[in-house]
Formats: C-alpha cells, structure tokens, sequence
C-alpha cells in the first residue's frame, strides 16, 4: 500500500467536519428568516429552513430537529450529502448580496447530530392504529422514509431488503467520508424507534418474493427497490482483474472494518462524471492511491457532479481529466480517445493516449433490475407513477431512484418516499 | 482636519471623549492606560467616606443578542472599594503625568453637608482635579444606603447637594443625572438651581437584566440569589438621547452644560449626542466591552466625519438638532412620505413584505418576475411608517421619499380633523 504524507488520519473520518458551537451560532445568525423562502422552495423535501435555523440561533436545537426531521425523517443524511449548492443554498439571497448562502447543509447537520446524540424520547409518536397493513419492498432512503410515514400514520409496516442491513445507498453507495461513523445505521435505528415497522432482511423481489403474493396479503405495497444494475462501458478489458464498478467498489469500503481498509491501486482512473464517480475517486485517493484520475467524456459543464463536487475531487489530489472516452483497458492501464462536442454532440477525434492504471472504476450510470417487474408499466428503463406515485398495478406504489420523479437524489427519494406513505393513507382511510 | 478640542464647565480636553466613573476609572493602572490610547479624559470611579465598600463576588450581568453581541451590561457593583487615601495619591500622579487630559473625580456620601463638602475638600486638596461629579445615580446597593438614586430621585435633595459642594470647593461642578424619574427636568433645573455647572447623564437604568433559568435567580447570580442592578451600553442610549434633549430645549435648562452618557460606542453616537445638545460623551460599556483601543475610531471618525460636513470645531456641531427636537402638536399634518424598493438592489428575502403584510398595512404587493419576486408598493395603503425599511438587510434598498403634495405646513392645533380645534378657537 501506498505511503503518503498527505494521506488523512483516517480514510473513513470526516471530510467536512460538523460546524462547532461557535460556527452555528454565526452561521446561523445570517439567516435572514425570509417570508416564503426560497429554500424552502428548492428543497424537495420542503423543510421548514428559516424556522429550523432561528431555532438554533436561539437554542432551541431539539426544536430545529424535529423542525427538519417532520418533513424528512433522513434529514440527517440530506444533511450530509445533498448537493447543497444546486438545491437550497443556491437559492439562499444571502448570495446575491454577498455571493455566499447560509450552510443550511451544515446546519442541518448541526441540529440532527444533537438530537442523534441525545438521550430524551423520540419526537415522534404513532397515530393510533388502522389495522392496514402495508408492504415496503427496499429499506432505502425511500422505502424506510415511506415505512416511517405510514407507520406514524398507525399502519402496520414490513419491509422487504435483500441485503443484510437497512439503509440502502445510505449504507451501501455513498463514501464513508460523507457518512463517517455508521450514521447510516444510526439513523435506520432512530427512523425505527417510532414503532410499527418490522424489517426482513435476506428478502428480495423476484427470489422469495413476488408483487402477486405481496399485493394479495397487503392492503397496500410500496416499492423503493433502486437501481440493482450497472451499465456498461463495452470495451475491450472491461472483464480484466483490477476493473470494479464504483458502486462495488464503495459498498466494499463502506462494509470493510476500519482497521483493516480496502486495498487500492497505486494508479486509479474512475471513469463517469457523475457524484458516484466523485465519491469513488476521492474515497480512492484517501485510501492511499498515488494518482486518481477521473476520466469523462464531455466537459465539466456536462458532468453530473456539481461544480462544488468537482472542485471537492481536485482539492483532495483527483485529476479530473474531461473529454476523453475510454476505448480498452490492457494489463497496464487504459486507452483513452479525445473527443469533442459539435452541436452538442459528442465526437470521437481518432487521437488516442493512455494512462497506466492498476485499478479501473466504472461509474457510468445505474439500471432498473427488471426481473421481477413483471406487470409494471415501465418509461425510459424506470417504473411509471402518477401524481399519486401509483403504478400501473392497483394497491402497488413506488418512489425513489426506480422511478422517473426527479433527480436521482436522497433528498428526492425520501420525498417520494413522503409522498407516497401520504396517497396510500388517503386511500386506505378514504 | 476638524479642532475636537473640547471645555465643559470650564474643563479641557484634547478630545471630547472621556471614560465615565465606572470599572474603567478605578485606579491608576487603567486610567494610565486610558490616556496611553487616546482617551481626553476620565472621571474616576465615585470616591466615597472610609472606610471603603466592600463589593460582592459576581458583578455583571449581561443582555446579549442571538449572536452574543453586547446590547446592554449591567452590575452590581458599589462604588470605590479602596482606602480614600490611595485614589487620592493616584490622582494626584496621574494628573501630574498627564497633565492636558481631564480629571473629574466623582464622589458620593451620606444626605449630611460635612459629608459632601469634607469629602469634595479633601478632593480639591490634591490640587489634582478638574472638576468634581456628584454620584446622584446609582440604582444599587448604595441606593439601600441612602445614597445615589434615593438622593438623585430627589429633586430638593439634588439642589441642597450640589449647593453644598458648590460652597465647599471652587471646582467645577458636574451633576450626574439618574434616568430612574418621571421627569428629568425636575432633577435637571434643581441642580441648576443648586448651582451645578454641568450636568452629566444619564446614569445607569435600574434593571433586571438577565434571569438564569437553571438558577432560577437574576444574572449576576451572587450565591444562588440576585438584585437589581444598574443597565448601560448600546440599548439605553435611545433613553439617553431623549433625557439630554428634554435638557437642551426646555427654557429653564436650555445653556446647562450636558455630558452625554449612555451607550455611546461609536462616533456616530457621539455625534449624535452632541447634534442633541451635549458638549462632551462619557462612555463605560463600549471600553468595557472591546477595550481602550475604540477610542482610536472615535476620535478619527468624529473628525472625518465633521470634515466632509463642514463643521471646524465641536461648538459649531453642539446643539445642531435641538430646534428640530418638538412636540408631537407641532408635527406636520401634512407631509406625506412613501417607501419605494428599489429593485435593483433587493435581494429577494420578502421581510418588508411580511411584517407590512402581518403587522402593518398590507402596503407591499408581490409580483413574480423572472426568477425572483419584485416587491411593490402599494402608494395608496402606505402611510409613510418606515417599517419596512428598517427590517431591509440591504442598505438604501428601500427608501423613504416624500411627497409633493403642495400642501402647507399645519399642525394637528390646526388640522380641521382635530375635534378639539373648534374649543380652542
């Protein structure tokens, strides 16, 4: 493994670390508490942001959690990995007058980790019970928020996940220096604490499961099942020992024990311009890589990760290397063609060049896993819903990344998570 | 540059900003280090009859903002606690090491003349001071004594003192007013009447200023339990402004000297003051809060300031606002002033809009624009009351202008709408 000086304490720690006391108290002191806020507004999930950030500035941290968490029970997460920069803070007025927002993101951490840290009883309480029962398939951020909803609603929820442990990309897709010290699992325990949610690992849709049997025994079924497939680059090597989806590959840091971290190549090239991408070449750098180099095939403009996201991977030592398209992976590192763009078109140059590379992460995008779909209308490879997040199969909703609702965020996922819990309430009370 | 050399009551200064009698004025160490860093000069920390007070643990309480800025102090804290005998030999280095900077010295003592005027004597002996202040203010601890504001609350009381000191001592002297009346003016003309050459206010506020919700007790907490004590600093200078202007337009004070005293923290405030009638500031809380250092800001920022007004030395800027300090009757009628937004420079942030909307008169309207709102207002509900512009963040977004209406000026006496109009004529 690589030595390097600049190498952090840990490669699992932190990379923005909480504001102190001191900072949220300035911080928060910025907001200007506006009427009809525009954050609020570019928030997906709605929250209440003047209203959670004056009460940090007067104290009344437990009061700005429960502000937050009413309206997203991940709030926590939002906190720490929402782009920000392109949702609320680029809304914030702060910058048109001094060209820089509240950290609402900050913040929010700030007011969720007190409550996290806290030992009082939970803030909220279950609705007295339906007897409805509803079945959750994917304890993701969209199924757990959609299981939390309808639990606190007073219906009876079992979640179905596949894998071992609750969370979905919260546990298993984001780098752990965005999610340090298993506050993935911290969260799924406190969304629990509410009651009324029994979750079933080892449980996937198409194996022990089917939609039929799930909508014959429940009153109604959700489903947040994600995005289970990768695409592909279709190059010659893409088989080759040392070349890993991202998505793997931060699922294998995510589970590794601190004390014993994955092992990285000395040369790494990630390829994709996405925030999956991002998080794997950082998260790379920091695990001990000597050269990381992030490899897109349009320019930054394109790229999927914001530009504050961008700016993250050059600062922690990511060369962001744009317009080349990868041709072949080899024994020694990867064969790259210069593009460009005409009209907006992407264009192959002819002109070739390589980089070594010992280890090759591919981060070019997520497939619906259709197996087990059978009987759902689907549009654009994702699961069609109406307004109301029904299917096309009567008693059968979905959200988060499996549908087409917005971007591929938490933040969108725990709305329509939200979202969903409330259309099936209405139509098992109406 | 402008002359900010300044007299009151016939004392000199170098410059017009002198630290009140409080903590900063204790002894010799701060004092020194007062005239070090620029301060024109100090009154020292009321002297009293041995044997000295003696003061409790815990003495400030403080009224902090959300972002723990300092709007008010107060203390409980009595006045010198040290043998008479050591202030007096401090002063009397001080003044010999310092001799262009002014040297008040405040005393108090019991409602007795051999107690005032032996003490003023004993003063004056030092051959040390500039002028004496008379302590008729405290609303703390000495008050329980028979002193400060139990004499100051007194307007007979404040004659027959500052008579007594008067008599006893050729210094001049300065009065120091408590706020803790119903009307300044009373206690204003009795020390003129008593023959005061200045009066300096105001004193502190009485003032609970803070409760401690896990003791249960007013801040300072002195052992579980708490007293009144006496508020200063940046929330009470607007009670200040009004006291010295009261003095400086009444016919029976109008020519008393003032010091103005009271939350003065920057040059504008001192300008203010001034602009209100006073000839010189005091100021306790702003050195007690950021250091000596402020005085550097004040002094600069007061003589840039009168430079681009025009203004060559403090006699031409005292009094400036007096004649336009009036009754409510003598308001006009019939001038008629509208907020306008300036687009241009809004920020999006709808304040103005709420609080008119909640709280006022419903008199901004929103339109949506090209990715933002646009805040309007709406002249026919607007009645001038400037709300909106003071909730603004943005500096000059929203300005207050007045209308043309050619009407002439007319005071509610005169307004047809008043319905005691018809009884007065």
């Amino acid at each position: 493994m690589t030595l390097n000086a600049d190498i952090p304490a840990s490669p699992y720690a932190d990379l923005t670390p909480p504001l102190t006391a001191v900072q949220a108290l300035a911080e928060s002191n910025r907001c200007l508490f506006c009427y009809d806020a525009a954050c609020v507004r570019a928030c997906p999930t709605g929250i209440d942001i003047p209203s959670f950030i004056r009460s940090i500035a007067t104290g009344n941290l437990k009061g700005a959690a429960t502000t937050i968490l009413s309206e997203n029970i991940m709030g926590g997460t939002c906190a720490r990995v929402c782009p920000t920069e392109t949702l609320c803070e680029q809304a914030c007025v702060r910058n048109t007058a001094e060209e820089r927002p509240v950290a609402i993101g900050r913040l929010q951490r700030h007011a969720t980790d007190h409550l996290f840290a806290r030992k009082g009883p939970h803030p909220f309480a279950r609705a007295e019970a339906t007897g409805k029962r509803v079945a959750v398939v994917g304890a993701g951020p969209a199924g757990l928020s959609c299981a939390h909803r309808l639990a606190s609603l007073g219906h009876e929820v079992t979640v179905y996940e596949a894998k071992p442990k609750s969370g979905g990309l919260n546990e298993y897709g984001l780098a752990p220096y965005k999610m340090a010290d298993d506050f993935a699992q911290r969260e799924v325990a406190f969304i629990l604490e509410v009651g009324g949610i029994t979750v079933e690992h080892g449980r996937r849709l198409g194996a022990d499961l089917s939609l039929e049997t799930l909508r014959a025994e429940f009153d109604a079924v959700f489903l947040g099942v994600g995005l289970g497939g990768n695409n592909r680059l279709n190059i010659p090597g893409e088989e080759r020992d040392g070349v890993e989806n991202a998505t793997a590959f931060i699922e294998r840091v995510r589970q590794a024990t601190p004390d014993v971290p994955v092992a990285v190549g000395r040369s790494v090239v990630v390829i994709g311009g996405g925030n999956t991408a991002v998080d794997a070449a950082i998260q790379a750098k920091r695990l001990g890589a000597e050269d990381v180099t992030l490899v897109y095939r349009r320019g930054r403009g394109q790229m999927g990760a914001t530009a504050w996201e961008q700016e993250l991977a050059q600062t922690n030592g990511v060369v962001l290397k744009t317009f080349a398209a990868p041709v072949a992976i080899d024994a020694t590192g990867i064969t790259l063609e210069r593009t460009r763009l005409e009209d907006g078109k992407l264009v192959m140059t002819g002109e070739r060049y390589s980089l070594p590379a010992d280890m090759v992460l591919k981060a070019v995008g997520q497939t619906l896993a259709r197996e087990a779909l059978d009987g759902l209308a689907l549009s654009g490879g994702k699961i069609v819903i109406d307004d109301d997040h029904r299917t096309s199969l009567d008693k059968v909703y979905a959200g988060g990344d499996c549908v087409a609702s917005g971007e591929d965020l938490t933040v969108q996922s725990v709305q329509d998570g939200k979202l969903a819990a409330l259309a099936i309430h209405r139509h098992l009370t109406a | 540059m402008a002359d900010l050399r300044s007299t009151i009551a016939g004392i000199r200064s170098p410059n017009p900003f002198w630290l009140a009698s409080a903590p900063p004025t204790d002894k010799l160490t701060n004092v020194v280090r007062a005239f070090q860093a620029g301060w024109g000069g100090v009154v020292w920390k009321t002297l009293g009859e041995d044997p000295p007070v003696v003061n409790v643990s815990s003495r400030y309480g403080a009224h902090l903002d959300n972002e723990r800025k300092l709007i008010g102090l107060n203390n409980i804290e009595l006045i010198s606690d040290r043998p008479l005998e050591v202030n007096l030999q401090e002063i009397i280095q001080v003044k010999r090491d310092w001799p262009d900077r002014a040297m008040v010295v405040s005393l108090m003592a019991r409602i007795e003349e051999e107690a005032w005027a032996g003490l003023a004597r004993r003063i004056a002996a030092t051959g040390a001071v500039d002028g004496l202040e008379l302590n008729l203010g405290c609303p703390h601890g000495m008050c329980e004594r028979g002193m400060g504001s139990a004499i100051g609350q007194v307007p007979d009381m404040v004659e027959q003192v500052t008579r007594w000191v008067k008599n006893a001592t050729n210094l001049p002297v300065i009065v120091k007013l408590t706020p803790n009346i119903t009307n300044i003016l009373w206690s204003a003309e009795a020390a003129k009447r008593g023959g005061a050459d200045a009066v300096s206010l105001i004193n502190t506020v009485n003032s609970i200023v803070a409760v401690d919700l896990d003791a249960m007790a007013p801040t300072p907490v002195v052992d579980g339990k708490g007293s009144h004590g006496g508020y200063c600093g940046p929330a009470v200078k607007p009670i200040a402004l009004n006291m010295v202007a009261e003095i400086a337009r009444n016919p029976d004070t109008a020519g008393l000297p003032v010091s103005g005293i009271g939350g003065v923290t920057t040059w504008r405030d001192a300008a203010e003051f001034l602009a209100l009638g006073a000839t010189n500031v005091q100021v306790c809380t702003a050195a007690m809060t950021f250091g000596f250092k402020i005085v550097e800001d004040m002094i600069n920022g007061l003589s840039n300031w009168m430079d681009d007004k025009g203004y060559a030395n403090l006699d031409q800027l005292s009094g400036r606002a007096v004649r336009n300090v009036v009754n409510w009757n003598d308001l006009n009628m019939n001038f008629s002033t509208k907020a306008v937004i300036d687009p241009a420079l809004c920020i999006d942030c709808g304040r103005c809009h709420i609080v008119c909307e909640d709280t006022s008169h419903q008199a901004i309207r929103i339109d949506q624009g090209e990715g933002r709102r646009i805040f309007t207002v709406v002249n026919e509900e607007c009645v001038g009351c400037n709300l909106c512009s003071h909730v603004c963040p943005v500096p000059d977004c929203i300005t207050m202008q007045p209308e043309e209406n050619g009407l002439p000026y007319m005071t509610w006496p005169e307004d047809p709408r008043n319905p005691m109009r018809a009884a007065a004529e």
